[in-house]
C-alpha cells in the first residue's frame, strides 16, 4: 500500500466528517434563525456585571 | 354657600393660571420613550402631571408599572441594551378569558404533556436587543416556565413551561403586562409544528462537497505532466472523482430532472430542459472518457455547473419571515368568543363553534367574528380591517352588523345570523381564485427565451454530428456531445436568479416587500394599475380637519384640546392631534356618552364635542340643522362644539390623501392605465377628479366580489392588472389580479393575502420601484446576449472536436463569474438612478 492511498484517504474522511457535521447543523435548525444567536451570545456577560452591583447594594441595605 | 365659594375659586384659579406665565418641558420616558411634556409655573418647585420614579421619569402609569416588575426582579439592565426599548402595556381585561379552556389552549400547543408544553406566541413588539434579553429571562418573572427562545427574524417566542405549575392564560397575562402582547389569531388554531423545507440546503451542502474534493482530485489531470507518479495512480484519481461526482449528479441535480421531464409532459420547453439534458449528457460522456481511459471526463465542470446554479437558487430565495404573503382572515379573526348561555352564564368558545343564533358578548376592541344583529342599544364598529376606513361607524340595537368589524367601547351583545364560514365577507375565500395553488400562471422570462434556445442548440448539435459523421464517427460522437455539454445554459439559468435576487433584496431595503423573484417579472409586464381608494389612497394616520362656524378663540381651543385629551374615541384622537399645543387645564368633570359626544366642564364653562343633535340640545343658539356638506353635496364626518351653551361650529373630517399623490399619479399616467375602486359612494368623486389625472376611471359602491370581477373583466380584456390595496375587502382583486399589492402602516400585523407588502411611508415610490423590474429585465436581456457570446466562443470549441476538458473548467467559472459580477452591478446602478 503506497502511502498516497492512506493519505487521501485520511483527507476524504476528514471532509466527509465536517460534511456530517454540516447535515446535523442544518438539522437541528442552526440556519432557520440567524440573527438571534449573534445578539444572545452577548448576554452572559452583561449578566455577570451586572449581578455583583445588587449584591453590593442589599449589602448596604442591611449595614 | 360652599357650592358658590368653590365655583368662585375655580373660577379665579383658572383666570390667575391663564395669566402666569407657564414653564414647559419636554422629556423622554424612559420605559417607552413617548414624549413627556411637563408643565409648571415659574414660583412652583414640583412639576405637574409627571410621573417620577426611582429617579426616571415616565409618561403613564403602565410604564411605571413595568419599570417596577423589572427593577424588582433585578433585571433592570433590560435598559442597557436599547434605549427607551419598551411599549405601554395594554388593559387586557378579560381579554384571554378564553384561555382558560382547555379545548382552546390544547390546539395553540406545539406540544403537550403532563409537566411540559411547548408554546410558540408571536409577539409584534419584538425589535431590538432588549426584547430577546427580557424574553429570554422570563422563567425569572414566572415560576413554572422553564426556558424562552426567541426567534427574531420571525418575531416569534418559543416558551417551555410547566402547565401544573403555570397556565397559558398567566404566561399570556405576564407578557402583556411587560408591554410585549402576543397576537393570537384563528391563524393559530391547529397549526402545530410547520415543517421546514431544507432540502435545498442540503442539496448545496453535497453539491458543494462533491465539487471541491473533485477540484482537489482533478489538479494533477491539470498539468497533463506525464510523470511516473502521476500516471500510477490515475485509476484510483479517476475512481475516485467517479465516485465523488455520484451524489452531486443524483442528489444534488434531481430537481432538475423532475422539472424538466414535467415541462416535456406539459409540452412547454423550460430552460431545465437543456440544462437537465446537459448534465445526463456530461455525466454520460465523463463516465465513457473514464471507462474507455479516454481522458479524465468533465467531472469537475460538471459539479461546478450544480453547485453554482443550485447557488443562484438559494439567492433568489429571500424570505421576509416576519411578513406573511398568505394571509387570509383567519389572521385577524379572533380564536375563541364569549357566549351567552340561554342561564345568562357566560363561555368561551372556539369561534368555528359558534352557531345560528347563538347570544355572542363583544368586549371594547375585540373583532366580530360572524354576521349578526345588534342587540345592545349602541355600538361604535370600526371597519379598518376590512375596508381601510378608520372612523368608526354608529349601529343602532336591530341593526346588522358585519363580521370583520371591530368593538370601540362598551361591551356589546350580538345574535349570530350566519356562522364564520358562511358569513359575509368569509364568503369571499370561498371563490375559486383562492382554491387553487397557482404556483406558475405565467411564463419567465428564461422559459420564454430557451422555447428557442433549446431546439436551436439540438439542431447545432445534430447538424455537428451529420459533418463529422461522414468524417470520423469517434470525433462525431465527442462533437455531438461537446455541444450539448459547453451549450448547458449554465449562465443562462444563473442570470435571472441573481438579477432577480438582487433586485429583491433592494426592494426590501426600501421597505417594499415581494412574495418572491417572479413577482419582479410581473411587474415589470402590468400595463394597468388599480387603485383601492379608502386607505390605499387615503391614509387614516392622518385627517384632512377643516372648520366651519363661528371663529373660536385661543382659550377657547384651549379648551377644546383639553376636553380632548381625556377621550380615546378616535375622532377626538385626531381632532387632538389637529390642534395646536396648549398648556394644560384642570377639569372639574368628564363625561363620555358613548355614540353622542363627551359632556365636560372646566371650572364653570360647560364643553360639550360629539354630534350635531347631542351639542344642540338646549343650546342658547341652537342652528337649525345645516350640516355640513362635503363638496360633492355629501354629508361628511364632522365633530360638532358647544360653550357655555353657545354652539361654536363644528370641525370636519375629510379624507386625506397621501403625500405626493397627484404627483405620482402625473407620472404614472404617461405608461399606465390608471383606475380607482372604491367601496363607498361617490361623495368623493369632485375631489378625486380634482386631483387625480383626466382620463382616469373611478368607479364607486364596489362590493369585494365586484372588485374581483373588475380586475377579472379587465384580464379578459387582455390586460396585465396590478391591484393595490388595503383591507380585507381587496384581498379577492389582490389575488385575482397579476400582481397585487398591499398598503400597510404597519408591516408586521395588517396585510391581507397578496404578492408584495408596501410600507404606506413609501407609497409615493410606486414608480420608482414600477421602473427599477423594468431594467431588472433590461439588465437580464442584456446578460442573455453576455452568455450567448460565451455559448458562440465554446461552440466554436465544440464544433472543432477540440474541447478539452482543461478548457471546459476554465470556460464554465468564467462564464458564470463575469454574468454574475455584471447584472449585480447593473442592478445596483439601475436602482441608484432614481
Amino acid at each position: 500500500m503506497s502511502v498516497i492511498y492512506l493519505l487521501i484517504t485520511i483527507s476524504i474522511v476528514v471532509a466527509i466528517g465536517f460534511f456530517i457535521a454540516f447535515i446535523v447543523a442544518v438539522k437541528s435548525g442552526q440556519y432557520d434563525d440567524d440573527y438571534t444567536p449573534s445578539v444572545r451570545m452577548l448576554f452572559d456577560d452583561e449578566l455577570k456585571k451586572e449581578k455583583p452591583k445588587s449584591v453590593q447594594i442589599t449589602k448596604e441595605k442591611q449595614i | 354657600m360652599t357650592i358658590v365659594m368653590f365655583l368662585k375659586e375655580s373660577i379665579c384659579d383658572f383666570c390667575h393660571r391663564y395669566k402666569e406665565q407657564i414653564i414647559m418641558s419636554k422629556h423622554n420616558c424612559f420605559h417607552c420613550g413617548l414624549d413627556i411634556v411637563m408643565t409648571k409655573k415659574p414660583s412652583e418647585i414640583v412639576w405637574e402631571n409627571q410621573i417620577f420614579f426611582d429617579d426616571k421619569l415616565f409618561c403613564c402609569n403602565g410604564c411605571k408599572t413595568v419599570y417596577e416588575i423589572f427593577s424588582l426582579n433585578d433585571m433592570s439592565c433590560y435598559y442597557d441594551f436599547e434605549k427607551s426599548p419598551g411599549a405601554t402595556p395594554l388593559d387586557i381585561n378579560g381579554k384571554y378569558d378564553f384561555l382558560d379552556n382547555e379545548s382552546i389552549v390544547s390546539k395553540l400547543l406545539e406540544f403537550h404533556e403532563d409537566s411540559t408544553a411547548i408554546v410558540s406566541l408571536n409577539i409584534p413588539h419584538i425589535h431590538c436587543s432588549s426584547c430577546i434579553w427580557i424574553l429570554e429571562n422570563l422563567q425569572r418573572l414566572q415560576k413554572g416556565i422553564n426556558t424562552s427562545q426567541v426567534n427574531f427574524p420571525e418575531k416569534k417566542v418559543r416558551i417551555t413551561y410547566n402547565p401544573q405549575i403555570v397556565s397559558l392564560q398567566m404566561i399570556v397575562g405576564l407578557l402583556s403586562s411587560i408591554g410585549y402582547e402576543p397576537y393570537i389569531s384563528l391563524d393559530n388554531y391547529e397549526t402545530g409544528t410547520a415543517t421546514i423545507d431544507r432540502s435545498l440546503t442540503y442539496k448545496l451542502g453535497v453539491a458543494f462537497f462533491c465539487f471541491g474534493n473533485i477540484m482537489l482530485l482533478s489538479f494533477p489531470e491539470y498539468f497533463e505532466v506525464k510523470e511516473f507518479w502521476l500516471d500510477q495512480y490515475r485509476g484510483f484519481f479517476r475512481g475516485l472523482i467517479f465516485a465523488l461526482s455520484l451524489p452531486s449528479f443524483f442528489y444534488s441535480a434531481n430537481g432538475y430532472y423532475v422539472s424538466a421531464y414535467k415541462s416535456i409532459k406539459s409540452r412547454m420547453l423550460n430552460i431545465d430542459i437543456p440544462i437537465a439534458l446537459g448534465i445526463i449528457v456530461m455525466f454520460g460522456r465523463s463516465t465513457f472518457d473514464i471507462v474507455m481511459d479516454y481522458g479524465s471526463g468533465f467531472f469537475d465542470s460538471l459539479t461546478g455547473l450544480i453547485f453554482f446554479m443550485l447557488l443562484g437558487k438559494m439567492f433568489q430565495i429571500k424570505t421576509y419571515s416576519f411578513l406573511s404573503f398568505e394571509r387570509d382572515f383567519k389572521s385577524y379573526f379572533p380564536i375563541a368568543i364569549t357566549k351567552i348561555n340561554s342561564n345568562t352564564t357566560e363561555e368561551s368558545i372556539p369561534v368555528y363553534d359558534i352557531q345560528k343564533g347563538d347570544r355572542l358578548l363583544i368586549r371594547n376592541q375585540e373583532l366580530i367574528p360572524v354576521d349578526g344583529i345588534l342587540i345592545s342599544e349602541k355600538a361604535q364598529i370600526d371597519y379598518s380591517f376590512v375596508t381601510g376606513e378608520a372612523i368608526p361607524i354608529t349601529k343602532k340595537s336591530g341593526d346588522k352588523i358585519f363580521a370583520g368589524g371591530k368593538q370601540m367601547g362598551k361591551i356589546i351583545e350580538m345574535e349570530v345570523l350566519h356562522t364564520v364560514s358562511q358569513s359575509y365577507l368569509t364568503q369571499l375565500w370561498s371563490n375559486a381564485i383562492f382554491q387553487k395553488n397557482v404556483e406558475q400562471k405565467h411564463k419567465t422570462i428564461t422559459d420564454s427565451i430557451s422555447r428557442y434556445f433549446t431546439p436551436i442548440l439540438l439542431l447545432i448539435a445534430f447538424l455537428g454530428f451529420g459533418y463529422w459523421i461522414f468524417i470520423d464517427a469517434t470525433i462525431a460522437f465527442n462533437v455531438f456531445t461537446a455541444v450539448l455539454i459547453v451549450a448547458c445554459p449554465c449562465a443562462l439559468a444563473l442570470t435571472a436568479p441573481f438579477t432577480f435576487g438582487n433586485v429583491l433584496r433592494l426592494l426590501g431595503k426600501q421597505h417594499f416587500y415581494l412574495k418572491n423573484a417572479l413577482v419582479i417579472e410581473q411587474l415589470a409586464k402590468v400595463d394597468t394599475l388599480v387603485f383601492d381608494k379608502t386607505g390605499t389612497i387615503t391614509t387614516n394616520m392622518k385627517s384632512n380637519i377643516s372648520y366651519q362656524g363661528q371663529p373660536l378663540d385661543n382659550e377657547n381651543i384651549r379648551i377644546i384640546k383639553n376636553v380632548l385629551r381625556a377621550s380615546n374615541h378616535p375622532l377626538s384622537r385626531m381632532l387632538y392631534a389637529f390642534l395646536p399645543e396648549a398648556n394644560p387645564l384642570k377639569m372639574d368633570a368628564f363625561e363620555e356618552i358613548a355614540g353622542k359626544g363627551i359632556l365636560s366642564c372646566i371650572g364653570a364653562i360647560e364643553i360639550k364635542i360629539g354630534s350635531y343633535e347631542f351639542v344642540n340640545q338646549n343650546a342658547i343658539n341652537p342652528v337649525l340643522a345645516s350640516f355640513p356638506l362635503g363638496i360633492s353635496g355629501v354629508e361628511n364626518t364632522s365633530v360638532h362644539i358647544t360653550i357655555d351653551g353657545v354652539y361654536f361650529g363644528c370641525y370636519i373630517f375629510n379624507n386625506h390623501y397621501r403625500d405626493g399623490l397627484a404627483d405620482l399619479f402625473q407620472k404614472l399616467k404617461a405608461n399606465y392605465q390608471i383606475k380607482v375602486l372604491s367601496g363607498d359612494n361617490a361623495g368623493e368623486r369632485a375631489t378625486l377628479e380634482q386631483l387625480l389625472p383626466a382620463g382616469t376611471e373611478l368607479v364607486f359602491n364596489q362590493k369585494p366580489e365586484q372588485k374581483l370581477a373588475f380586475i377579472k373583466k379587465l384580464q379578459d380584456e387582455g390586460k396585465n392588472v396590478m391591484m393595490i390595496g388595503d383591507g380585507l375587502n381587496d384581498a379577492g382583486a389582490l389575488a385575482q389580479s397579476n400582481v397585487g399589492i398591499s398598503i400597510s402602516e404597519n408591516v408586521n400585523v395588517f396585510s391581507p393575502a397578496c404578492d408584495a407588502i408596501l410600507d404606506a411611508n413609501e407609497f409615493q415610490k410606486l414608480d420608482y420601484f414600477l421602473k427599477l423590474s423594468k431594467n431588472a429585465i433590461k439588465t437580464i436581456k442584456m446578460s442573455f446576449v453576455l452568455s450567448l457570446l460565451y455559448n458562440v466562443v465554446g461552440l466554436s470549441f465544440a464544433i472543432t472536436g477540440n474541447l478539452l476538458p482543461l478548457v471546459a473548467a476554465i470556460i464554465m467559472p468564467l462564464s458564470t463569474i463575469t454574468i454574475v459580477s455584471f447584472v449585480t452591478l447593473m442592478s445596483m446602478y439601475y436602482a441608484r438612478k432614481k
